[in-house]
């Protein structure tokens, strides 16, 4: 991944629908090869922000360049180098799997549309019933033709509009480890999700949206900035005076006590713990279990949109 | 772009016939309008029927037009003519339905989006859906024109009345009003399309735009209005303005950010 590459430049976005303001002032940089995630709420504007960078919606504000062409200006351009999954796969129900995909393959001027259309129905295991009705498919393979509708031109950038909801286990596994190969291969994606593990799982950086940017980085950064990092000590009984101790040790922020665990935010627990761990000792605490508690992304982007509680933004 | 297009209709065809409501439309409409004059001509055709009938019957401005047709050949003759306008009503209807299917079906089965995001331009998507209701209109209209042509060589004794059926009058009725007419179908269809999510209301609101069409067909058998070659040129003409104007408006509204925010 070279990180000095930007693909996606955005610049005080917005985007109003008569009255409702459902993007505003999104300024974001993505680079090349990176997998990116928009998390947010129902209505937060994650759907609108892929439009408007697919060029399908005109921003009312800002300015945006995809893939060094600037948006409203080399439309047409971008669209070439773009794949988009919409948040409805919109398959032509009455055409087979591979008029479905040869359709779109006249669209983008191709030449080898039926060696492309073999290896991804090949590769999303679509191939066997390529010729039946699209509208006899099942959920899940009619997201696996819509994701190899939006690769069939090989984009630069690939747009997954919440591209496992609605999928069993089963599927959902699948189509996640097809992002993940696509991924490899430097693709830059942008990944539109409610899932968090998935969006942990997958993302290099992810922004957290609510109509506008409430925060923005790698998920292990996000929960190391919103939470520290917190060291877990299962004691075989926790008695008063511990946890105080531990709270004057250097390195060592804010200590709480639930049932027998000592739970201490900790600058670097390589170096500190050891420290820690020989001043229970010294106060005659038993320690059984010494981890480092790793909040999940789910936390992260509770705290984040709790923050914004009270704000007037839509909910759906 | 001619590829595009190309791929567009025949996509539009492979999806829209699929309906039976659309095909039987798409078939039967114009068998139903060839067959309705070519039985009238069957019952009244031979035109020694006519030979009492004064040309009483027909409204004094034809009479004109029969030149120096006999009382009961005129008759016969106003009695062609008036099919002309039954005809008219195949190039309305058929594209009206195939574009409100093929619109509103796509809207409801959100299959704009993917579309719209490819390069793609937003009037080849309309011309592409276009020409997918005005092919097979045209072709109906005048595959009906010729069986009914046909039909009346055979059914009508007098040369002169059939030749009557190949005048400027029907030419320019079938070749020109027409196309010019199943466009105004499509056209009309868009604009109601964007707005309602039911094909059947789409092709039912757009339906009383015909009004018109069928009101010119009242109004020749009752009398009040000769379609005559002047009519028929000035039909073609107010069309073809009519037909710039709406295909205009629905190119407006037939873009990227139209449909995608203020389609519902
Ligand atoms: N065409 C439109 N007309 C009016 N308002 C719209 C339109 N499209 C989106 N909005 C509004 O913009 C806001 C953002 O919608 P958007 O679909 O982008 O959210 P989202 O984050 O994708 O939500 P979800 O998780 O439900 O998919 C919402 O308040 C929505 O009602
Ligand atoms: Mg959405």
């Amino acid at each position: 991944m070279n990180e000095s590459e930007p693909i996606i430049v955005t610049e005080k976005l917005t985007k109003e629908f008569n009255g409702v303001t459902a993007v505003k002032d999104l300024s974001l940089t993505i680079s090349q090869g990176e997998v990116f995630g928009l998390l947010g709420p129902n209505g937060a504007g994650k759907t609108t922000t892929v439009r408007l960078l697919a060029a399908l919606l005109v921003p009312s504000a800002g300015e945006a360049w995809v893939a060094g062409y600037r948006l409203g200006k080399d439309n047409q351009k971008i669209r070439r180098r773009i794949g988009l999954l919409p948040e409805a796969p919109g398959l032509y129900d009455g055409l087979s799997a591979v008029q479905n995909l040869a359709f779109f393959g006249e669209m983008y001027g191709l030449q080898d549309i039926p060696a492309r259309i073999q290896n991804y129905l090949e590769l999303l295991g679509l191939w066997q019933r390529r010729f039946e009705p699209v509208g006899t498919f099942s959920k899940g393979m009619r997201q696996k033709l819509a994701i190899a509708r939006a690769l069939i031109h090989e984009p630069e950038i690939l747009f997954l509009d919440e591209p496992t909801s609605g999928l069993d286990p089963q599927a959902t596994r699948l189509v996640r480890e097809f992002i993940a190969g696509l991924r490899d291969q430097g693709r830059t994606i942008i990944l539109c999700t409610h899932n968090l593990e998935e969006a942990d799982r997958l993302c290099d950086r992810v922004a957290v949206l609510k109509g506008r940017l409430l925060a923005l980085d790698a998920p292990s950064q996000l929960r190391r900035k919103l939470f520290g990092r917190q060291v877990v000590f299962h004691l075989a009984e926790v008695f008063p005076g511990l946890a105080d101790s531990l709270e004057k040790l250097p390195g060592v922020g804010r200590v709480e006590v639930i049932e027998n665990k000592i739970l201490a935010s900790v600058e670097k627990p390589e170096i500190h713990n050891p420290a820690l761990i020989r001043d229970l000792i010294e106060n005659g605490a038993e320690v059984q279990f010494v981890g480092e508690l790793k909040r999940r992304l789910e936390d992260v982007y509770l705290e984040l949109l709790g923050l914004t509680e009270g704000s007037d933004d839509e909910q759906d | 772009m001619m590829n595009r297009i190309k791929a567009i209709v025949i996509k539009e065809w492979r999806e829209v016939f699929k309906n039976r409501f659309v095909f039987f439309t798409v078939a039967f409409l114009p068998l139903i309008m060839t067959a309705l004059p070519l039985l009238m001509l069957y019952f009244f055709g031979d035109s020694g029927d006519f030979s009492e009938v004064s040309s009483a019957d027909v409204p004094p401005q034809f009479v004109i037009l029969c030149g120096d047709l006999g009382a009961g050949d005129c008759t016969l003759y106003f009695l062609v003519t008036q099919f002309i306008l039954l005809f008219m009503m195949v190039p309305v209807i058929v594209p009206t339905t195939i574009s409100s299917y093929s619109i509103v079906g796509e809207k409801t089965t959100r299959t704009l989006e993917p579309l719209l995001a490819t390069p793609v331009t937003t009037l080849e998507v309309l011309i592409g859906k276009g020409l997918a209701g005005v092919i097979p209109a045209v072709l109906a209209t005048w595959i009906g024109y010729l069986v009914y042509a046909g039909g009346a060589f055979l059914l009508v004794s007098n040369p002169t009345v059939v030749s009557k059926l190949f005048d400027p009058l029907w030419m320019t009725a079938i070749f020109l009003v027409g196309p010019l007419l199943s466009l105004l179908g499509v056209s009309v269809s868009v604009m109601i399309s964007s707005r309602v999510n039911d094909p059947r209301v789409a092709e039912q609101i757009a339906g009383v735009f015909m009004l018109p069409v069928i009101g010119l067909f009242v109004g020749q058998i009752t009398g009040l209005i000769l379609v005559d070659e002047r009519f028929i040129l000035w039909m073609a003409i107010g069309l073809a303005l009519l037909d710039v104007v709406l295909f205009y408006f629905a190119v407006q509204i037939f873009q990227r950010e139209t449909i995608l925010s203020r389609w519902k």
